[in-house]
């Protein structure tokens, strides 16, 4: 079986895997990173939302091959374990936005990918940049006043972390 | 809470173990029949001699909060800050907890009790102790802030106490502090679980990594209820990382290093059916169930209702229908088992861990102490979980494979798997009198029964399944003359509940029957209710609080309509009101407004994010839920043709908790039942059309 290397969350790791496994199940299976999502394999409710090259992507949906020598940025990837939250987390304990909250890594990632391109997102930009990412709890109105919160913070710190 | 240590270990590293109360369910330890014992194990609550305090939960964390709650209770009793309770899911322990099962919205209406008498316990002993350690009342005592103080400040550590206390006789019945003292129960109050899981830290089952651990995916038959008639593995088990293919009594299995591997060799796998129910199509059960729906047996009635029609001026008939539905968590059902020659462990999201211990030790043939479950969060359960279907392959796959095995499902295999919400067909004959106002109401349900199914077997004529008729039998309206009946329809899809049950079903069709009454006799919906609520008054506020909350009575915005339902479930009452419009034939709600009664409260802000996640469950069925069935399977197998609602079409919500001194109520399943007829009475109110079928679009 061919041999990648990815650099995730500024590391490099080596992996030995199929050239059609989807980055997710590399993360979860191979690199036991269970921080990523499974929620449907087809790239339709954004469980398993990553950075790819600063950009948010499906991770079900990048074969293991496309990912080699791609930067790679997962939900354990914003904060370092035991560290303080990046402040799109923050954002989300203060607005105690989850329920269940085995979508939300995707929804931050989702979230922070769009704050990075747009620090004031309007309600028309979060509708459009979130709608790609379910919630069967229905925390959307948390997850809404969540971002407004996190380009609040932006906006008085005048940096993205 | 976030790694799925096992109990011994967690033991092992607690700093001592010493204090620990054992109280069953709500009612028992007032009975006088076991008082707390001291240094048992098991039990609610343990006091270490390091002051560490932990709680165990015997419930499921599915989202609704609860291990929030329950912390809550008990550091407001014993006197210590929340976040300084630690959280353990508990295993299954009936002599410390009773039935272990999640669902009917009973957390807190069960466990209430048991914790504020866990907590009181503990703090009566530790002052004893502190009494005797300064010889001093322990009435001139107090545990505040973690810390036991004492008359001329003394003062000392929960812990250093902890090993006295135990020794003292526990108090057959612990005093609660008073309301006033209260500090938490009643507050709003941030999550406990928050932190973990915006780090993406906290264990679901399917997250659950051991040493050696396989993932299995199994091909089930296509249509419900089919068995293996042959299978061919040589093309699944030539794929790379497959390890075994198995068949087990659900299917055949394809275990192997991990998913993709597990998921490519199943597609390579080759199997032949034998499908007796091949036949099955939605359009056939509709046809049944309108054809069994006339012959039902009495669940309630009053009056004359066959007389009143016969003599009424003004006469309604309508039927109404509504289809199977799928759960759809976000976290596809999974399970992960280690079956060991002479005892079994097995870690999974479920709301059932009693269940599973019981359905394993079946299967793997020992006694159910040889059963160790590890119940993790569940990424959404909504009464799927509560099954052992999917804990039942986990077992017979590690089994086969004498190791530990993953058995994970696809979104597809999620979707396909059934225990669905049963489809339901209603038929209504209604009556007005010479002012316009109801004096009859027939209504005759008919419906594949979840009891007979959870049983496996075949509705037993004339029984009443309470779940089908619940919302409907139970009509708070005064209508004089009222008869509901239920038929049982034997079909083999297996039904299961759902998320608010029974009351999904008929607080749509009862509350938009009963609106297109109040149209007929041109009354307004609202004070058509009120009218007839006279002996309901908690029914009638939470409307009242609902539509003063919308505008109720001034003219709704150009080109949007409202509408108004109530329910009653699971010991608490709910109504919303819904204001509406159409985006070319498509509904869209812009406001919801929701008041609750629930009694007595703990959190009021999981209260209000639970009738947010109600009412969007609710509204994602009403405007686009449906599992079709055509050939005996299911059709729809995705996110793609099973939508869900999403950001973009999420309405504004706002939820008004009514205080209350009444018993506990549910919550988790309260804001469901009312949110799709307080949309669709908002379209009838726009259109001036009735919608009789769900889903609308």
């Amino acid at each position: 079986m061919p041999r990648y290397e990815l650099t995730i969350n500024g590391k490099q790791r080596k992996v030995t895997g199929p050239e059609d496994m989807p980055l997710l199940w590399v993360l979860r299976d191979l690199l036991s990173m269970t921080g990523t999502k499974f929620g449907c394999g087809a790239g339709q409710c954004r469980a398993c939302t990553v950075h790819v090259d600063g950009e948010a992507m499906a991770s079900c949906q990048l074969p293991l091959s496309a990912a080699a020598g791609k930067k790679i940025t997962t939900i354990e990837g914003l904060s370092a374990k035991g560290a303080e939250l990046h402040l799109v987390q923050k954002a989300w304990v203060d607005e105690d936005v989850p329920q269940c909250g085995y979508c939300q890594p995707g929804q931050i990632m989702s979230a922070c990918a769009l704050l990075a391109k747009n620090p004031a997102p309007t309600d028309g930009d979060i509708d459009t940049a979130m709608s790609g990412n379910i919630c069967r709890c229905g925390t959307y109105s948390a997850i809404r006043r969540a971002i407004h919160r996190a380009a609040g913070t932006l906006a008085k710190s005048g940096s993205s972390k | 809470m976030s790694a799925p240590i096992s109990r011994r270990r967690f033991l092992a590293g607690s700093g001592g173990l010493v204090l620990a109360f054992t109280l069953t369910r709500a009612g028992k330890a007032a009975a006088g029949a076991a008082p707390p014992a001291n240094l048992e194990s098991g039990g609610f609550l343990r006091i270490g001699e390091d002051s560490s305090v932990t709680l165990f939960i015997p419930e499921a964390e599915m989202g609704q909060g609860i291990v929030t709650s329950f912390a809550m209770i008990v550091a407001d009793e014993l006197g210590v800050p929340l976040d300084r309770v630690r959280t353990e899911f508990a295993p299954v322990d009936e002599k410390s907890f009773g039935r272990q099962i999640t669902g009917g919205s009973r957390s807190i209406r069960t466990r209430y009790k048991s914790l504020r008498d866990a907590g009181a316990a503990a703090r009566q002993l530790l002052l004893a102790a502190a009494g005797a350690e300064w010889s001093v009342d322990p009435a001139a005592c107090r545990i505040d802030g973690g810390k036991v103080a004492g008359p001329e400040g003394k003062s000392s550590t929960l812990g250093a106490l902890a090993r006295r206390a135990s020794k003292l006789p526990a108090p057959a019945q612990p005093a609660w502090k008073p309301d006033a003292q209260l500090a938490l129960i009643g507050h709003p109050t941030p999550r406990l679980d928050t932190p973990a899981k915006v780090r993406g830290e906290a264990t679901y089952g399917i997250d659950v990594r051991l040493p050696g651990l396989l993932t299995a995916v199994v091909e089930r038959s296509p249509s419900f209820g089919g068995e293996v008639k042959r299978f061919d593995a040589a093309k699944a088990k030539a794929v790379p990382g497959v390890r075994q293919v198995v068949q087990i009594p659900s299917g055949v299995a394809v275990i192997a290093d991990h998913f993709w591997a597990a998921r490519t060799g199943r597609e390579a796998l080759e199997v032949e059916w034998n499908e007796p129910n091949a036949s099955l199509s939605s359009e056939g059960i509709s046809a049944e169930l309108a054809r069994l729906a006339p012959s039902g047996a009495e669940a309630a009635k009053r009056g004359d209702p066959d007389r009143a029609l016969a003599d009424a001026k003004q006469r309604l008939e309508a039927t109404y229908e509504v289809p199977y539905l799928a759960h759809a968590p976000m976290e596809p059902l999974n399970a992960t088992a280690d079956v060991k020659a002479d005892r079994c462990e097995i870690w999974a999201p479920t709301q059932a861990p009693g269940m599973v211990r019981d359905s394993a030790a079946r299967i793997c043939g020992f006694p159910p102490e040889r059963i160790q479950v590890h119940p993790t969060f569940l990424g959404g359960g909504f009464g799927r979980k509560a099954n052992t279907d999917y804990t039942d392959e986990a077992v017979h796959c590690s089994k086969k494979a004498g190791k530990p095995v993953q058995v994970v499902y696809t979104r597809e295999d999620d979707m396909a798997a059934a225990q669905y919400r049963p489809a339901a067909y209603s038929r209504f004959l209604g009556a007005l009198d010479a002012q316009g106002w109801p004096v009859a109401w027939v209504h005759q349900i008919a419906s594949p029964s979840i009891l007979a199914s959870m049983a496996r077997s075949k509705p037993a004529p004339g029984r009443i399944d309470g779940t089908s008729v619940e919302g409907a039998a139970n009509l708070p309206y005064a209508i004089p003359n009222l008869r509901v009946t239920y038929a049982a329809a034997d079909i083999p899809i297996p039904v299961w509940f759902w998320r608010s049950v029974g009351s999904s079903i008929n607080t749509y069709v009862t509350e938009c029957f009963f609106d297109e009454l109040a149209r007929l006799g041109g009354k307004d919906p609202l004070q058509a209710r009120l009218r007839l609520l006279g002996e309901h008054p908690r029914h009638a506020r939470v409307l009242q609080v609902a539509a003063e909350k919308i505008g109720w009575g001034k003219p709704a915005p150009s080109g949007t309509g409202r509408g108004i339902a109530v329910a009653e479930c699971f010991g608490s009452i709910v109504a919303q009101a819904a204001e509406v419009t159409l985006e070319g034939d498509a509904p869209r709600v812009l406001r919801v407004t929701c008041a609750l009664d629930c009694g007595k409260v703990v959190n009021p802000s999981t209260i209000v994010a639970q009738m947010e996640s109600g009412i969007v469950y609710g509204l994602t069925a009403a405007l686009q839920g449906r599992i079709t069935i055509e050939a005996g399977r299911p059709v729809q197998r995705t996110f793609y043709d099973y939508p869900v609602l999403r950001m973009a079409a999420m309405p504004r919500i706002d939820t008004v908790v009514i205080q209350s001194d009444e018993a506990h109520g549910g919550v988790g399943e309260l804001g469901t039942p009312p949110a799709a007829p307080a949309m669709i009475n908002g379209l009838l109110a726009l259109t001036g059309k009735p919608v009789r079928k769900l889903p609308i679009s």
